[in-house]
């Protein structure tokens, strides 16, 4: 009799384990068939258009509703700028957060600071979008686009990018509070894993006579460097995607010029600004093709930082 | 409670004391380490020799809490001087620590690590430098057709040796190792052993140890610690085989400890 009891105990575990096993799995791979499905709903939705413009709507300049003449040029030269400019100012400033809060920051203040870069990242873009409009654009308006105009747009070469009218709304008040939104996370991340680095290894860069930037420049982030990379990925995704706040400031103006002050687009804020408008299926499979981009840009940069870091393991002998 | 006079001390030790925050882990210590001898630390866990040793390099100045008084003398210069340059100083005294930490670079940028942050040498002075300080750590043979390859794909023993020629790579005057055998396999172990022996005529070596066996073995000078007091420091063999203390012989004998 209690053997009785102790198999049917055995086997409804066995059931149980197996059912825990196939849910976990369904999660699983419901991921992925999530992912398909996007992107199938994506390339069906955009088939007008890529029958209409074909590899053309990728190069052509043009947004032209009234005539039925779409390009993505300029939403996607707008998005790529942006965002490299953003983590341009993100990531020295975000290791040097990291940097403090690690090495250099009394310990009474570490926990305030790594929390109150918590917020920060937790704050709704909207409000950045908001405050970039309302406080910060016209603030770069007068003071700080006047100088950019007579100071660099003046010197050769890179004049040009700083020439133009200091309107406060533009590529560079974008790729600005974009740089403030995922300062946050890439710092954040940046902080984590310098915290991992062995005590040890460090207090033996420090005896051998190295002062704190040395330790930081040589040894921890080349001990860290997947991590970092990991994070400035993070922020790079964030920053491609990000739509309220850079359309706020972005200027939304389909128009392809040299200088950094003056308006653009990118694709996201292309996409919330005229999804409601849209009439016609050309222009609605135009702006759903400007996602499937989007998706692809997205993709391929992961793609690529993953294939760098591969490589970098592979230089430094590790595979050996 | 210094005894032994030792003729040409390298490092003379005054009255020192150690604090971490409030609680005091080193007690009025006075100890001479001799010239080109290797100076062995013994004690239990928590006597305060690895406490002793990391204020020879300073190393205790990355944390705010953790503060010493009194002096360390080298060449006639007190370490523990708010003004002594504590780069210069890291160069003069070099270090080993409890488990292998090869820097995330080549064997060979390991070595040049340490050499470039003082010397500008040529690329040729260079290279002789790593092989010289592979050769001394006795690792040139296993290394010498892989210097581009990471430092940390080399086993542990290897690694501690890397650890040790980076350290010697700087030319110092004193050598402190903390437990360098601790986390080795007994051949590793005997390799280092036989390494320090062969360095002690070019370096001043203090060496912390938990294997008494090895105190005997490796040095020369033996100091024996117990709560944060200097017990019994003389040479090896008299602190080995006609201890002066009751409290050094129980320990050595293995009845505490």
């Amino acid at each position: 009799m209690p053997m009785f009891l102790h198999d049917a105990r055995l086997k409804r575990q066995s059931i149980l384990d197996s059912l825990f096993r196939n849910l976990t799995r369904l999660a699983a791979f419901g991921v992925l068939a999530l992912l398909a499905a996007i992107l199938a709903s994506l390339l069906m939705g955009s088939m007008p258009a890529i029958h209409a413009f074909g590899f053309g709507f990728l190069t052509s300049p043009d947004w032209d509703p009234v005539n039925d003449k779409f390009g993505a040029l300029i939403p996607i030269v707008g998005t790529l700028i942006t965002s490299v400019i953003a983590l341009v100012i993100a990531i020295p400033v975000s290791f040097g957060i990291a940097l403090f809060l690690t090495e250099l920051s009394p310990r009474v203040l570490r926990r305030p600071l790594g929390v109150a870069i918590e917020l920060l990242a937790g704050i709704p873009s909207i409000i950045y979008g908001m405050w970039g409009l309302f406080v910060f654009a016209p603030l770069f308006a007068d003071h700080v686009e006047p100088w950019l105009n007579q100071h660099v747009g003046t010197l050769p070469y890179i004049g040009p990018f700083f020439s133009g009218p200091p309107m406060g709304i533009g590529i560079l008040t974008a790729s600005i509070i974009l740089a403030i939104m995922v300062i946050p996370f890439i710092a954040s991340v940046m902080r984590d894993v310098f915290d991992v680095v062995p005590t040890l290894l460090k207090e033996s860069a420090y005896g051998l006579g190295s002062t704190t930037w040395e330790v930081m420049l040589s040894i921890v982030l080349p001990y860290t460097k997947v991590g970092v990379a990991g994070g400035i990925m993070l922020g790079l995704g964030r920053a491609l995607g990000e739509t309220m706040a850079v359309t706020f400031v972005i200027g939304n103006a389909h128009e392809l010029t040299k200088s950094l002050l003056n308006p653009g687009n990118s694709i996201s804020s292309a996409l919330a600004n005229e999804f409601t408008e849209a009439f016609g299926e050309l222009y609605t499979a135009s702006l759903i093709e400007l996602g499937l981009i989007l998706f692809f840009i997205t993709f391929v940069v992961l793609s690529l930082a993953r294939y760098m870091l591969y490589k970098l393991g592979q230089r430094e002998g590790k595979a050996s | 409670m210094n005894t032994e006079n030792i003729e040409n001390p390298r490092v003379v030790v005054k009255d020192l004391n150690f604090f971490y925050g409030k609680y005091r882990a080193l007690k009025d210590i006075n100890l001479n380490i001799a010239d080109k001898k290797v100076t062995a630390f013994i004690g239990p866990s928590g006597c305060g020799k690895s406490t002793l040793l990391r204020t020879f390099n300073r190393m205790y100045q990355l944390y705010p809490q953790q503060t010493a008084t009194g002096s360390i003398l080298l060449d006639g210069d007190n370490i523990l001087d708010k003004k002594q340059d504590l780069n210069k100083l890291r160069a003069k005294i070099g270090m080993v620590f409890q488990k292998p930490t090869p820097f995330p670079m080549s064997i060979y940028d390991n070595i040049a690590f340490g050499v470039k942050l003082y010397q500008n040498l040529s690329r040729n002075d260079m290279d002789e430098r790593v092989e010289w300080a592979l050769k001394k750590a006795a690792l040139w043979v296993e290394v010498k057709d892989k210097l581009k390859q990471s430092g940390m794909g080399l086993s542990g023993g290897q690694q501690q040796r890397l650890c040790i020629a980076r350290a010697i790579a700087v030319k110092p005057e004193v050598l402190l190792l903390d437990e360098p055998t601790s986390a080795l396999d007994p051949i590793s172990t005997a390799h280092i052993e036989k390494l320090i022996d062969e360095l002690k005529e070019d370096f001043t070596i203090v060496i912390v140890t938990h294997n008494m066996q090895q105190a005997a073995r490796v040095s020369d000078y033996t100091a024996y610690m117990y709560l944060g007091d200097l017990i019994e420091f003389g040479d090896t063999s008299t602190v080995f085989t006609n201890p002066k203390r009751k409290e050094t012989e129980d320990y050595i004998t293995g009845r505490f400890g």
